[in-house]
């Protein structure tokens, strides 16, 4: 009998302990019916060509930044725990990942792919599921210029803005120009990607003629025979859409031949491997971002968000974050952060997906990019600025600095909601507000 | 300069790379009558050797010239060391097996060498450019050309030859293309037939790697190389016959010359070109251009 009135003391004195001090880490009371954690399958490329430059970095980010969040109290009190899986694969095998990610392992959520192929195939899939999907990376206008999805969002903007806001800063700073040329990847965003710009400045400049449009494999590695060509041709302007090691060597091949002289070299995405390329990198090449995604835009001493992911991430992994995947990855997390508590609030218990939906259409939430909203595709497409600037190397960082930097406000080369980009551009840009 | 200049000089740009890529995945199958799937990892290899090897010396302050000997010298080191362990630890066992099983091995050892390789020298892209720009450069008629590229023509045909002099003028030659005609009676007739294939697949390594060590520095080494690679030398092996490096070097100088043209005419078919090619050549000719009882004879 003492022997159990003992035991029956010390588990009495443990569950007090155990209330007292709360769950490690927690710093916010979990509201009623929360569960013990919020599971958030992040799918992004592990291996393969995208892994490198852009699958790995939000790898990376999306693990600091869940510590970070877990260590101020998860989402609305409760710890979030990631699964992470490969997106590498064909289509078919993605979408079978994603099934057995939301059946088999039951994440609350899904939040991921980079490829535009899979951010178009994935969401009638969501959809059948009823499984909250956060697209948080891939580029393509089509997922909801095509259809309306009620459990898919996308937290970081869509192409259009990169080819807009190429056209609009390259007439910025070369207003004269008569000739353009495209070097893109043969895929459906290297096509995309120069559709988009092509029209854009033949809109906005249409003595504009185009003297070659050159289609290199993805990956392909060679560019000699391309680059023959376009110093053959001169074009004014040269806009490609490579990226990751294309990117690195098409630079690597083109610099030495003074391709970068010769023509305004812009590219609609930050290509990434910017820091790795280091002094290796060419000056006069116009850099763009799709949103404020570069060391110093925003900011950092201005938003403190984005000083946190900057120091924290440099800390941990002793690199900037520099791809914008990095970026978008946080977005994602801090949109369904957002959504989350803005849902407990409104619910005043822990939400299920609906309440979550209801939460995060049409929202505004603060991340290290700024303040994003998911202002088109229904409230489920999110905005941003578009940012170019022009290269130069900084012996300070170590790689390419940006100079003559713009930043295109959001309705300057974000169409209104619903309305498809190449359909605004077609129409003359209306409503467009740009300094 | 005119198209046609163009044509050539980018044609025999393209052509050089690919004989270099493609050369020792002919010269195996001749040997070994092993269709290495595994040749792109090794490749890979020499790529990542070379840039790392290349890389210590820019950074040591030593003469930047010596970054060439030394991208001679990892395709050797790579060839060395993982010629001999592949071929003795894996491929011997299988040469009795049917085919399926050998591509079934190679690939195994591909998607091995795949993640070593990430092991070793993680996700990040390795960049070694100062030797493309070193040698300087040759403006022809408005059009820039490093003279690195010369130099990777050079080391194409100093390959060829050397594969040339080494099996038509040399005993080692001989001994390897009675290997090739019948492993059994060659082996009856005292040829070391298993060192004979232990040197030819170390020789095809190094091939391989020689490849990926001067494509180095106009790349970003990076994971997934391996890949891209195999699929273009693949149809230039098929072209020029399967397992004949003379028909090698012509199929990588047709699908050169043939891409080169389509980029100035119809930039959007360049990679149609090449596989239309292959197509049309299995089609006509399954054995490849200088294939069937010619290829034994490598």
């Amino acid at each position: 009998m003492r022997d159990r009135s003992l035991s029956r003391w010390l588990v009495h004195v443990v569950v007090l302990l155990a209330i007292v001090a709360g769950p490690p880490g927690r710093a916010v009371a979990a509201p009623a019916g929360a569960p013990p954690q919020v599971t958030i399958g992040i799918v992004t490329f592990l291996s393969g060509a995208a892994s490198g430059p852009f699958g790995l970095p939000a790898k990376a980010a999306a693990e600091f930044w869940i510590e970070k969040l877990n260590h101020e109290g998860g989402i609305g009190g409760v710890k979030i725990v990631p699964v992470v899986i490969d997106e590498a694969g064909p289509t078919d095998q993605v979408v079978t990942n994603y099934r057995r990610l939301v059946t088999d392992q039951k994440v609350d959520l899904v939040i991921g792919y980079i490829s535009s192929a899979n951010c178009t195939a994935v969401p009638a899939v969501a959809e059948e599921l009823k499984a909250l999907t956060i697209l948080f990376d891939c580029g393509t206008n089509r997922v909801f210029e095509n259809a309306q999805y009620r459990y898919v969002f996308r937290t970081a903007a869509h192409t259009g803005i990169d080819g807009i806001g190429a056209a609009r800063y390259v007439l910025s700073v070369k207003p004269g120009i008569k000739t353009i040329a495209g070097l893109n990847p043969d895929y459906a965003w290297g096509h995309d990607s120069w559709d988009i710009f092509e029209k854009a400045i033949r809109k906005l400049k249409p003595d504009v003629t185009v003297v070659d449009t050159l289609w290199p494999k993805l990956m392909q590695g060679q560019f000699t025979s391309e680059i023959s060509k376009l110093q053959a041709d001169k074009p004014d302007v040269i806009f490609t859409s490579v990226w990751g090691g294309d990117f690195v060597s098409f630079i690597e091949q083109a610099k030495p031949r003074g391709l970068f002289a010769q023509s305004l070299v812009v590219i609609n995405n930050d290509g990434a491997n910017v820091e790795e390329l280091g002094h290796d990198t060419a000056d006069g090449i116009a850099l763009g971002f799709r949103g404020p995604h570069w060391i110093s835009i925003p900011n950092p001493a201005g938003n403190q968000l984005q000083q946190q992911f900057i120091d924290g991430y440099r800390a941990r992994y002793k690199k900037y974050p520099m791809p914008h995947g990095s970026y978008h990855v946080v977005q994602a997390l801090q949109g369904v952060k957002a959504a989350y508590e803005k849902a407990i609030k409104a619910a005043g218990r822990w939400p299920g997906v609906d309440d979550v939906i209801k939460a995060l259409e049409y929202s505004e939430f603060d991340t290290p990019s700024g303040r994003i909203r998911l202002a088109i595709g229904h409230g489920h497409q999110a905005v941003e600025e578009a940012v170019y600037g022009t290269t130069k190397f900084d012996p300070r960082l170590g790689f390419a600095g940006l100079g003559g930097v713009k930043v295109f406000p959001v309705k300057c080369v974000n169409p209104p909601d619903g309305v498809k980009v190449v359909d605004w551009i077609e129409q003359g840009f209306p409503g467009a507000e740009c300094p | 300069m005119d198209t046609l200049t163009l044509i050539l000089l980018d044609g025999i740009a393209f052509a050089s790379w690919l004989f270099l890529v493609s050369a020792g995945l002919t010269f195996a199958y001749g040997v070994l009558r092993i269709l290495n799937i595994a040749h792109g990892s090794l490749y890979a290899v020499g790529a990542y050797t070379g840039a790392t090897l290349a890389g210590l010396v820019l950074h040591s302050g030593a003469n930047p010239l010596l970054a060439y000997p030394v991208l001679l010298g990892a395709a050797l080191l790579v060839g060395l060391l993982l010629g001999p362990l592949l071929e003795r630890g894996f491929l011997r066992r299988v040469y009795d097996q049917d085919e399926v099983i050998t591509l079934l091995l190679t690939f195994a050892i591909f998607l091995i060498l795949e993640d070593g390789m990430k092991l070793v020298w993680g996700v990040s892209p390795i960049i070694v450019a100062e030797p493309y720009a070193l040698l300087g450069q040759l403006a022809l008629g408005g059009v820039t050309y490093p003279l690195y590229s010369f130099l990777l023509t050079g080391v194409a045909i100093l390959a060829g030859l050397a594969l040339w002099v080494v099996i038509d003028r040399t005993r080692f030659g001989k001994l390897i293309t009675s290997v090739i005609h019948d492993r059994e009676i060659s082996a009856a007739l005292g040829v070391n037939v298993p060192r004979i294939c232990t040197v030819a697949f170390t020789g095809a390594a190094m091939l391989a790697a020689l490849g990926g060590a001067f494509t180095a520095p106009m790349v970003s080494v990076t994971p997934g190389i391996s890949a891209d690679v195999i699929v273009l030398a693949f149809a230039v092996t098929v072209i020029g016959g399967l397992g004949n490096v003379g028909g090698g070097a012509i199929g990588a100088l047709l699908v050169g010359l043939l891409r080169a043209t389509a980029i100035q005419f119809l930039p959007a078919l360049d990679l149609f070109v090449v596989y239309a090619l292959m197509t049309v050549i299995l089609l006509v000719r399954p054995e490849g251009l200088f294939g069937g009882v010619e290829v034994r004879r490598i």
